[in-house]
């Protein structure tokens, strides 16, 4: 299928960690990295600041995909802060999968403010991944939809 | 039971307690409701048998804030509920008397029903103190019966055991009710395909009436204000609006009860329209045990939670995908 | 009165839903509610009570009352449309039937609710008399006879055969519809039914309960009883007895935020929520105690003080059968029958 209005296009919520990802993004912005503009960036204090119900919100306004980026572990500007919402992800992206929702759609990465590479890279694998999964029809609103 | 009565009216007797918190006799023969007797009067209505499933710990909360101490009958996996509960504060440990009492399964009325049990009359069986496994009902339909683990509930199958984890006195035997595996459910749930699994959810949670019963009994669940009951943000709350608030409230509460629920099983035993409900947080406990080491919460009342905890090493959770 | 067999109501069932919607109890796993009839659906008329009662065909946990959206900054507001086609309610109980009757009085009062009514307008009501009942029923405390349902049409399900007789016009529309299968018959059997299920109800241990003292002139004495202090202690404030109610008929308007409009939507409220009729300024109900309260008096006290008389409960014991805390109406009743000589 060539470009028209049709093709799908995914709408991908990131969550970005103030103190890493979020100006891993801006260096990926300054150094004229490429990624796809269905990312859209929401920035968080930390990582530890995304409670699960940030997720399914996400989910249920109609995002296809979701993805948390914050320090790598032992970086956190608050020292333990990506330790916990490592834990509390883990748990939540397996209870998503246990109730059916393809379990692509989630993920976490470490991103550091010096990683413009990696967060345009991650960006461009996730968008990937999103769009072969296709339409998020597990998890959203149906009041949401039209 | 008699012995239970007795012992209650001593310690009310020599004021060690102001008030007994167990259950009364209902008007049928399986509806007994918690309730607090103050004098020896009142407690010759009290009853423990096989249909007081409630867990009393939940109780406990406001029972912490009465002047005086309260004598509370704790089954064994009440005792879980309780610990946890003194671990967060909720309540207080100086202010109960708990008397473990012994168990030997707890009866959904509902499975006997299901069985094809109406017009019940009377029960015999129940008692703590019949050591037959048969349960007869005297119905307007006839005499009909049962064995007592068919009409056992869901939990008592996976019993955690019958050791209290905290009390001041323990009255009365238990009876092992193990005889099926806690996670085998949650096990076959996982061999499911994704569209399997969704189906299943769906077709279960599309049940929910949002009746918040399950979260108003749980003894995890003891915040004073809920999230799903804010008006600041618009959650469905009460009203059965679309599929996925209920997966939502469902996925979520179990979540804000993780590391924390002792899986007593009250959220299923009181759903009114049957929702296999501790499928959830079986799920979040099988998942801490297997990634971040066996832990049973209300154990102690001192350890650190799960997800109040953490190790330099813990898995990504990419991991999901790698399972 | 007209008669088919238990086995050709698939094909009833197809005839009737082939021209307008149809609800019949469902089982979905393991649970009967009513639901739409579709093929393959596991229709149960054995089971007595369905879990929540069947109002939801008449008034909907939630229903949406208009929708707004937003495009730029032109809004257009879409109002909901009532309901246009008629339906059918197969196998509602008759204490289910009073409980419409109940919603009627509150709803179809001025000012009229157009949802409701428009709903009331297209529905009829097929009722089936109870064919055992059971312990926790309660409805010929309120004068209800489970034998005989009032409705547009009153069914008899007698050994594997459905009897039917239309009572209004609706009903006989709808028998009209599906005359090609239905055969006509004598009351005899029906009648010797009536009779079995009448011998039943005398020998519920609820049926001899009494409501004496129970109307619109005792609000001050029943509402300053110090009986509800220790009464509601069990209650732990869930809904559950409000939502599985066949006449509890509060309900709470909220918006809902879709991203790219607002829907005004309605649903059920419980009397047992912290959040029940909040206001700017609060709660004016701000202990359990007090919400507790509400309810029975409501239903006991308030409902017939406004519609001469009538309660607003209809014995269906759905909520003593449901209660987490094994509260209910009843234990209320009796709480009082037994403290009242002592005040």
């Amino acid at each position: 299928m060539s470009l028209n209005n049709e093709e799908f296009r995914p709408k991908i919520v990131a969550f970005c960690c103030n103190w890493c990802s979020y100006a891993g993004a801006d260096l990926a912005g300054s150094s004229r990295l490429a990624y796809p503009a269905d990312v859209k960036i929401i920035r968080v204090p930390c990582s530890c600041r995304v409670n699960p119900m940030f997720i399914l919100r996400a989910f249920e306004k109609g995002a296809d995909g979701v993805i948390l980026c914050g320090c790598h572990p032992g970086d956190c500007h608050y020292s333990t802060g990506n330790y916990y919402a490592r834990r509390r992800m883990t748990l939540l992206f397996s209870m998503l999968d246990y109730i059916g929702v393809e379990n692509g759609r989630t993920r976490v990465e470490w991103v550091s403010a010096a990683e413009g590479v990696k967060f345009s890279q991650t960006m461009n694998e996730f968008v990937e991944k999103i769009h072969s999964l296709g339409k998020n029809v597990r998890l959203g609103d149906l009041r949401c939809r039209n | 039971m008699q012995e239970l009565i007795s012992r209650a009216k001593e310690l009310l007797a020599d004021g060690t307690v102001a008030r007994v918190l167990g259950w009364r006799a209902g008007d049928l023969p399986y509806n007994p409701e918690p309730a607090y007797f103050t004098t020896a009067e009142e407690l010759e209505n009290f009853v423990y048998n096989g249909f007081c499933g409630a867990n009393l710990s939940k109780y406990m909360i406001e029972a912490s804030k009465l002047e005086g101490k309260t004598m509370v009958c704790l089954k064994p996996c009440d005792t879980y509920s309780f610990n946890q509960l003194i671990k967060e504060h909720r309540v207080d440990r100086e202010k109960a008397y708990i008397v473990g009492v012994g168990c030997k399964g707890k009866l959904d009325i509902e499975k006997a029903k299901k069985l094809g049990i109406k017009g019940i009359e009377s029960v015999s069986g129940a008692e703590m103190t019949n050591a037959a496994d048969t349960l007869t009902f005297q119905t307007i339909y006839g005499e009909k019966s049962c064995s007592y683990a068919e009409a056992m509930l869901e939990r008592c199958h996976v019993c955690k055991g019958k050791e209290h984890m905290v009390y001041d006195e323990l009255i009365g035997e238990s009876k092992d009710t193990k005889d099926a595996e806690r996670f085998a459910e949650v096990e076959k749930i996982e061999a499911m395909s994704p569209a399997e699994k969704f189906a299943f959810f769906q077709k279960e949670l599309s049940k929910c009436i949002r009746c918040n019963a399950c979260r108003n009994v749980c003894p995890a669940c003891s915040c004073r204000k809920c999230v799903f009951d804010s008006t600041k943000f618009d959650s469905a709350q009460k009203a059965n609006v679309d599929s996925f608030e209920e997966k939502m409230f469902h996925v979520i509460r179990a979540f804000h009860v993780a590391g924390r629920c002792t899986d007593c099983g009250e959220c299923s035993r009181v759903c009114p329209q049957g929702i296999p409900l501790h499928l959830f947080n079986r799920k979040y406990i099988k998942d801490i045990n297997e990634l971040y080491g066996e832990y049973q919460a209300g154990a102690d009342t001192e350890s650190r939670g799960p997800l109040t905890n953490f190790t330099f090493d813990d898995c990504e959770p990419s991991i999901v995908t790698q399972r | 009165m007209y008669k088919i067999a238990k086995e050709n109501l698939p094909a009833l069932f197809q005839l009737i839903a082939g021209e307008r919607e149809l609800y019949v109890p469902v089982n979905n796993n393991g649970q009967v509610n009513f639901a739409a009839w579709t093929e393959g659906a596991v229709v149960d008329l054995d089971t007595l009570k369905s879990v929540k009662s069947p109002k939801d065909a008449f008034f909907p946990q939630s229903e949406n009352l208009y929708t707004c959206y937003k495009d730029g900054k032109k809004i257009t507001i879409q109002p909901e449309e009532l309901q246009n086609q008629n339906f059918v309610v197969f196998g509602m109980k008759a204490c289910d039937v009073k409980g419409v009757e109940v919603l009627d009085k509150v709803f179809l009062s001025e000012p009229v609710d157009s949802f409701y009514a428009a709903r009331r307008a297209h529905g009829t009501i097929v009722a089936l008399a109870c064919h055992e009942p059971e312990e926790s029923c309660f409805c010929k405390v309120f004068g209800i006879d489970c034998a005989e349902p009032v409705a547009d049409v009153a069914a008899w399900m007698v050994e594997g055969e459905l009897y039917w007789k239309a009572l209004t016009e609706k009903g006989e529309a709808l028998t009209k519809a599906a005359a090609s299968l239905l055969t006509e018959t004598d009351e005899a059997k029906v009648e010797a039914e009536k009779a079995a299920i009448r011998a039943i109800v005398e020998k519920l241990p609820y049926s001899d309960l009494s409501l004496e003292g129970w109307n619109g002139d005792a609000l001050t004495e029943k509402f300053n009883s110090p009986v509800w202090e220790d009464l509601y202690k069990p209650c732990q404030a869930c809904g559950t007895c409000t939502f599985v109610c066949p006449t509890c008929q509060c309900y709470d308007i909220k918006d809902y935020d879709t991203g790219h409009g607002v829907q005004r939507y309605r649903c059920w409220d419980s009397c047992m929520y912290s959040d029940f009729t909040m206001m700017a300024h609060g709660n004016n109900r701000t202990s359990q105690l007090q919400r507790f309260r509400q309810r029975f008096m409501h239903k006991l006290v308030y409902f017939p003080a406004n519609n001469d008389g009538m309660y607003s409960c209809v014995g269906c014991g759905r909520c003593v059968e449901k209660c987490p805390s094994s509260l209910n109406i009843v234990k209320v009743i009796k709480a009082f029958e037994k403290q009242g000589g002592d005040q």
